[in-house]
This record gives structure tokens, C-alpha cells and sequence, in this order.
């Protein structure tokens, strides 16, 4: 067994662990807080129990908003990963290009995200954006205000756009990371290109594909800016997320007491389907 | 500044008392005992003495949910299965 021999180096995560304490401890014990709990304001709270989490598991709302957040979240990665993989596979290993592919691959990823769901509504209105209008001039009747499948294939769209990038990125730092050595073996074998692609970079890749799929899952599955300024959860409450309707109960009903439980909840959901993620990812790479 | 915004309760203080205790525990065990390596289990994944809190600790919170959303009834029940599912989790996971 490899022990560490300087415990003194823990001091130092101290700060960290300080900043946390605040940052995140802090506020999460105070949803727990009033996740059992009934306040009308005023500061004053009542004793509910178990009453808030028993409420939103059996309500539809929940069960549709959840089936929404999955939907979005897995299509997303469905797209994003395997694109995200083939630009880093097409994009130049060396010379003047790799600079200029690199700029435009980080460009959509400085864009703050309200700013990005407020472009993409005006690109994709059917009467002055380019998209909409081009799309109705070519005979496809779109309108994604009132639509809900004009509405979802916007918000994908807008995703992948956004974030594909950051994969891109991520995919381009294993690619480059893999020593020219493996290649001239696999050429000495004879080896296809998708035969170099199946047994030496993909799996030289694993890792950043791991943190890739990590910080996208968490990433969409959190996501409230882009949907709510691109489409308001609307037309009607087809593109109600998780978290669109959390804050619509917590600030636009003031329920704080089911909006904590729904917290609580849907904080579980994603440490849940993260550490599954992580433990299955890290599972085959060891083996 | 008071702390009456977070709106404590003696049961959520007990909660997480607990929950602090449990690292600590482990802590002090680990201190004394050390665990060694992880270990590969039933569930074919390694993991050491902290990993397997971690395991019991969010299988606790999905039976309670899972009580709660599914059965009408007292609590008692889901924490008997909850101290089950740890002794499972640090005797086989």
C-alpha cells in the first residue's frame, strides 16, 4: 500500500475547502432546510415533513419536466460527442491552420450564454431571421414559437452549436497527445483508418471523451439561460426543463418549499447519473 | 448576521450531524486501519472505504425517493432497507 507521506499538504486544500463550505455547502444545507419546511413569507417557517418530496415525485408536472430534461440531455449527446469527435479527426495536426481552426472552434464557447439564446431566437424568427425565413421561403412551414417540433430541433440546434466545440476541443487535445509513433506502427501493419481510429485513438481519447461526456451531461442537464431566453419554455410548456420550471415555482409561485424538494431531487438525478457515467467510463479504461 | 435565513430545524441539523459523522468515522478509521487499495466487488467496480459511503449514502436517498413516490406508508420501512443496502454495500461492494 502507497501511503502519503506529507499529511501537512492537506492544509493546503484548506482555503478550497473553505470557499466550498461557502459557495456550495452552505446553500445546499439551506434547500435541505426548507425542502421540509412551509414559509409564507416574513422569515416565518412551518414544520411539512416529507410532505413536499412526496408531493412533486407523484405530480405529472415533475414526471413530464424530468422526461423533457432526459430527452434534451441524451439527444444532445447523441449529437455533440460523435460530431464533436469527427471535426477534431478532420481538423489539421500541424502548420497555420491549426490556429485559425482552433480561434473558431473557441469563438462560440466566449459567448455568454443569454446572449447566445437571444441570437439564435432572433436567427430562427420566421418572419425577420435568416434561418426562419429561409426556411419558410424554401416551403417548409417553420415557426418555432408556436411549434414545439420547430421549437425542440431549435433548441438542439442551438446546443450543438454552443457546445460541440468544447468537445472538438477537448477530442483535439488527446489527438495531438497520441505520439507519432503509434501511427508509423499501425502503417507498418497496414492498418485501415478506421482501424487506427477503433484501436489507437479512440482509445487514447477515452479519458478527455470521459470528461467531455461529464461536463455536457451536467452541463445540459442544468441548462436554464439558452432554452429560456430562445424559447421560454414555450410554445406552451413543450420546452419546459428541469430547471425552467424550478424557477418557475420557486420565484414564479414562490413555492420554496416544493422548489426545494425539487432541488433536492434533481441535484440526486445528476450525481446519480454522473457517477454512473464516470464509474462505467473509468471502469473500461481500466480494463 | 443571525442564521435564521437558513431556517434550521432540529431534524435537518441531525442529518447532516449524521453525515458529518460518517466522514469523520471513516476518517478516524482509515487513520487507525487503513483500508489499502480498492477492492473489486459485486458490482465489478473498484472502491475504497469512502467510496462505498458515498454508494450507501446516495442508494439511501434514491429508497427513501423511491418510497416516497411509490408507497404510502411510514418511513420505518425504507430504513430498514437502507441499513440492509449499507451492510451490503461495505460487506460486498
Amino acid at each position: 500500500m502507497n501511503k502519503t507521506v506529507n499529511q501537512k499538504a492537506w492544509f493546503l486544500v484548506l482555503p478550497v475547502l473553505l470557499l466550498v463550505a461557502f459557495n456550495a455547502l452552505i446553500p445546499l444545507m439551506t434547500v435541505v432546510n426548507y425542502s421540509v419546511q412551509e414559509t409564507f413569507g416574513d422569515n416565518n417557517f412551518f414544520w411539512a415533513g416529507v410532505l413536499w418530496f412526496e408531493e412533486v415525485l407523484r405530480s405529472e408536472r415533475f414526471h413530464s419536466s424530468l422526461g423533457r430534461q432526459l430527452f434534451f440531455t441524451f439527444s444532445i449527446l447523441l449529437i455533440e460527442i460523435p460530431l464533436g469527435v469527427a471535426i477534431a479527426l478532420a481538423m489539421p495536426r500541424k502548420g497555420v491552420w491549426v490556429s485559425v481552426c482552433l480561434v473558431l472552434m473557441a469563438m462560440p464557447l466566449l459567448i455568454p450564454w443569454n446572449v447566445v439564446g437571444a441570437m439564435w431566437n432572433i436567427f430562427a424568427l420566421p418572419e425577420i431571421g435568416l434561418l426562419g425565413n429561409t426556411l419558410n421561403a424554401l416551403g417548409i412551414d417553420y415557426n418555432f414559437t408556436r411549434q414545439p417540433v420547430a421549437a425542440w430541433v431549435t433548441l438542439i440546434a442551438m446546443d450543438v452549436w454552443h457546445w460541440t466545440s468544447l468537445v472538438v476541443l477537448l477530442a483535439y487535445a488527446g489527438l495531438v497527445s497520441i505520439p507519432d509513433a503509434y501511427y508509423q506502427a499501425a502503417k507498418i501493419d497496414g492498418a485501415s483508418s478506421w482501424a487506427i481510429f477503433r484501436f489507437i485513438q479512440l482509445p487514447k481519447m477515452k479519458r478527455v471523451l470521459t470528461i467531455a461526456i461529464l461536463l455536457r451531461f451536467m452541463d445540459s442537464f442544468n441548462i436554464y439561460t439558452e432554452p429560456f431566453v430562445l424559447t421560454g419554455g414555450g410554445p406552451g410548456n413543450s420546452t419546459t426543463l428541469l430547471s425552467i420550471d424550478l424557477v418557475k415555482i420557486a420565484l414564479g409561485q414562490f413555492d420554496l418549499g416544493p422548489a426545494a424538494a425539487m432541488s433536492l431531487i434533481y441535484f440526486l438525478i445528476i450525481l446519480l447519473l454522473s457517477w454512473i457515467f464516470y464509474t462505467l467510463m473509468m471502469r473500461n479504461e481500466d480494463q | 448576521m443571525g442564521l435564521s435565513w437558513m431556517a434550521w430545524t432540529w431534524p435537518t441539523a441531525a442529518f447532516f450531524i449524521f453525515i458529518g459523522l460518517c466522514i469523520a468515522t471513516l476518517g478516524v478509521w482509515e487513520y487507525f486501519r487503513p483500508g489499502g487499495d480498492p477492492r473489486r466487488g459485486v458490482f465489478m467496480i473498484d472502491t475504497t472505504r469512502g467510496d462505498r459511503l458515498f454508494i450507501s449514502l446516495l442508494g439511501s436517498a434514491f429508497i427513501f425517493l423511491a418510497w416516497l413516490g411509490l408507497v404510502n406508508s411510514t418511513l420505518y420501512w425504507p430504513l430498514v432497507i437502507v441499513v440492509l443496502w449499507t451492510l451490503f454495500v461495505f460487506r460486498y461492494v
